[in-house]
């Protein structure tokens, strides 16, 4: 700690990463230049590129910095680490408009194909993960690591754990992303839903997620507080479940290790299986526990309330993690996957019910006592309402689980619907809620630029989420009940294309919805960038000590 | 010493938390997916089901690249109105050899589990060039790309042999013919016409594209979706032969 300036040593860390990203760019070079197909010698070029950068900010970094540690303390209290956070904070706003924006367009494309314009890179079949993967991985997952590191650093009561190690969780998971997404456009795809990006991502995914494991980890270890925080608890279940979920549902083989193409270790039934193990826990894991880490961090620290219950908090911790592993075979009914694996899916859905609302009472209870802050404090009452949401999609969920109501509702939009109302309205709306909390304490504001805006915000986009969803579901029904339909001498009443006709005013509908919720959430960027730039500064005395860390 | 006392060791402990989390998520997986790797009821034994031709392999790769499984299923569930609308149920084994499964979630095109052999080359042609050319409320994207695209033979027994790793059975001899069986199948009178037929029995052979030259990924597109759903024959399947 005492160290003078003679005395600066390059730490383990910055030197292990030094030669790694120097090894790295080197190999991605030979990979670019032995590159079997384009998109192989673009995201290697890219690996390259990307290597060589950071090999070079960490050698200009130890240049620039004293020879000392950022101190674990100052005037006694925890020496917060930003950085990281504000990135991912600020990155996330990016990804959610541009993830947002796609899902326009595709939803514009099912109403009018012309905009498709017959490219490869322009057709609905590549920007479709494009969209799923930007607002999930790339908007939920910088929200969620943002959120994570915030919340177990001030329930801890201590600086996040390692020096660059979470810079390289932030940064290493957004080249993530940028592989995953312009690979998507290139037709480099695994074709297992929300699991897409090929072998090589998902290896530098397994890196970078293990090593948030260990930051988010190593923080719990050095906490100053005797209990680990309900919230964290939520944040450890989800990074472990995405990391045994990601290693199970993506063993593959690669045709060439200069190649893009791999094929999966699974085949038919079992990768059928494998993948709704995967994928309705993804939803579980990353879009549920997740999320609810940072309802039961935010809301309470908005409402200035304490956690409604303790104990429920346990039952539903315990029972939600338990519980959600079984639902994946829901996606699966009626086909080749053997029946027992089915009705075990459904009960444990129908199941599911109970914690789930257990969760939101958890949630909606923790107002008691401040109810009327939601007449008065939108930012409260979008995080409300978000938690409202989530209890409707998750009575739904177990709803559409049951076979015979499953028999109608999949293969058509009610499944899209359903996803959506728990997407925008659930995700969305605590991801949104989070980032207008997360800003002002961040960047060391008062309090947000225009609150009357973050009401524009959360009326444009829930009228945007009514209009998405009952077209959804209107569609939905109305095709699952057109494709079995029968006359009156018995045959089959529509052909599929006149289902697909019918279609077309909800598909406009859908995409107005969309529209709506893009528009919210670049009222939201404005609003957060102008609290940044024009905000007035919260009183000194209360100012963290992020100003006296060095430069990062 | 209550419940709610012995959960703190768990809150006190991020190691033991983590155990904890590790041993409840691992049951549900573990119950619902290692009994599908050994029992045999899982996956029937059904007359007929091959591994995939190389140019209908090329052909599967393209419809995975192009991501066509987001709105076309390859599933017939056993409902009354889906095995009259396209055909005999989906069996397990007809997807035995799929890395990975294209059984979709979603229709907003119709179910492509049987559409093999329904259609003609040259209406899919023309309905993958321009869908709406053929069927005007279409909501389909237009790939006149695929016929432009001449397929790259260079990595094709490597893909058979991949795919052999991963528990395809592909011979020996299948692998070593794949490049000529990969221009063979396109072109009925060539000289490697006779050895795929010997080594694919009852694959089709034929011009798809009705152009001459190099298959194109239309050839191999349309080959892949003219073989789905045809492998087994349903005039001699019994379905009772598996029940115990």
């Amino acid at each position: 700690m005492n160290q003078s300036q003679s005395e600066k040593w390059m730490t383990h860390g910055e030197a292990g990463l030094a030669v790694f990203f120097s090894a790295a760019a080197f190999l991605c070079m030979i990979a670019a230049a032995k590159a079997l197909d384009a998109a192989f010698a673009f995201h290697a070029s890219l690996g390259a590129a990307a290597s060589l950068a950071a090999a070079f900010v960490i050698f200009n970094r130890y240049i620039d910095r004293p020879a000392a540690w950022p101190p674990q303390e100052i005037d006694g209290r925890p020496n917060y680490n930003f950085g990281p956070i504000k990135f991912a904070a600020a990155i996330s706003v990016f990804w959610g408009i541009a993830g947002f924006a796609v899902g326009l367009l595709i939803a514009s494309q099912l109403a009018w194909p012309a905009l498709n314009f017959d490219l490869p890179w322009t057709s609905f079949g590549r920007l479709r993960p494009l969209h799923t993967s930007a607002v999930i991985f790339a908007f939920g997952g910088n929200v969620l690591i943002a959120t994570s590191f915030y919340v177990v650093q001030k329930t801890c009561r201590v600086r996040l754990a390692g020096d660059l190690a979470p810079w390289f969780v932030v940064l290493g998971y957004n080249f993530f992303i940028l592989i995953a997404g312009t690979g998507y456009l290139l037709g480099v795809t695994q074709s297992k839903e929300y699991a897409e990006p090929e072998w090589y991502a998902d290896l530098w995914l397994t890196i970078v997620w293990v090593t948030y494991l260990l930051v988010f980890l190593m923080t719990l270890v050095k906490r100053k507080e005797p209990h680990i925080f309900v919230a964290n608890w939520f944040y450890l279940a989800f990074i472990i479940t995405i990391a045994v979920l990601h290693l199970g549902n993506n063993p593959a083989l690669p045709v060439s290790v200069w190649g893009s193409k791999s094929y999966i270790a699974w085949g038919g039934v079992q990768d059928a299986m494998f993948q709704w193990w995967y994928g309705h826990n993804a939803v579980g894991f990353f879009l549920t526990a997740g999320f609810l880490a940072i309802m039961y961090y935010f809301i309470p620290k908005r409402a200035e309330r304490p956690v409604y219950s303790y104990r429920l908090s346990i039952i539903h911790f315990w029972a939600i993690i338990f519980l959600y592993i079984w639902a994946g075979p829901h996606h699966l009914h009626y086909t080749a996957l053997p029946d027992w694996a089915q009705t075990l899916g459904m009960t444990f859905s129908i199941m599911l019910w109970m914690p789930s609302w257990g969760g939101m009472i958890n949630g909606l209870m923790t107002l008691s006592g401040a109810w009327d802050k939601l007449r008065t404090d939108p930012v409260l009452r979008m995080l409300v309402v978000s938690v409202a949401f989530y209890g409707m999609a998750t009575f739904e969920g177990p709803l559409m689980s049951i076979k015979v109501v499953n028999s109608l509702s999949h293969y058509t939009d009610w499944t899209i619907g359903h996803v959506h109302s728990g997407a925008l309205g659930w995700v969305g709306f605590v991801s949104f809620g989070a980032l207008y909390c997360l800003i002002p304490w961040l960047w060391n504001r008062k309090g947000l630029y225009s609150l009357k805006l973050v009401n524009w915000h959360f009326w444009t986009a829930t009228i945007g989420i009514v209009l998405y969803i009952s077209a959804m579901w209107v569609s939905g029904i109305l095709q699952g009940l057109m494709w079995r339909a029968y006359t009156s001498l018995g045959f089959l009443e529509y052909s599929f294309i006149e289902t697909v006709e019918a279609m077309h005013p909800f598909y406009i509908i859908r995409a107005a919805g969309g529209a709506l919720f893009l528009i919210g959430a670049l009222i939201m960027a404005y609003n957060l960038w102008m609290t940044v730039r024009v905000g007035e500064a919260e009183s000194t005395a209360l100012r963290s000590p992020v100003a006296l860390q060095p430069a990062e | 010493m209550s419940f709610w006392t012995r959960h703190q060791i768990l809150e006190k402990n991020s190691i033991v938390l983590i155990v904890g989390i590790l041993a409840v998520i691992a049951i549900g997986g573990l119950v619902e997916i290692t009994p599908l790797f050994y029992l045999k009821s899982t996956i029937e034994v059904v007359d007929g089901v091959r591994p995939y031709t190389p140019l209908e392999l090329t052909g599967r790769n393209i419809y995975v690249r192009e991501g066509c499984y987001l709105c076309h299923s390859q599933m017939i569930r056993p409902l009354r109105d889906e095995v009259e609308r396209y055909g005999h149920y989906s069996l397990a084994a007809e997807s035995m050899y799929d890395h990975p499964f294209q059984w979709g979630s979603k229709r907003t095109g119709p179910d492509l589990a049987r559409v093999g052999a329904k259609y003609s080359d040259e209406w899919h042609v023309t309905h993958l060039t321009n869908p709406r050319a053929i069927v005007p409320q279409s909501v389909m994207p237009g790939y006149p790309f695929l016929a432009d695209t001449e397929v790259d033979p260079r990595t094709i027994a490597d893909h058979l042999r991949t795919s052999r790793s991963v528990g395809v059975p592909y011979s020996d001899d299948q692998i070593a013919n794949a490049v000529d069986d990969l221009k063979a199948q396109a072109d009925p009178d060539s000289a490697g016409a006779d050895g795929f037929a010997k080594r694919y029995p009852k694959a089709v052979v034929r011009n798809f594209d009705g152009k001459p030259g190099m298959p194109t990924e239309m050839d191999a597109l349309v080959a892949y979706l003219q073989m789905l759903g045809t492998l087994v024959d349903f005039k001699l399947y019994n379905e009772k032969a598996n029940l115990r």
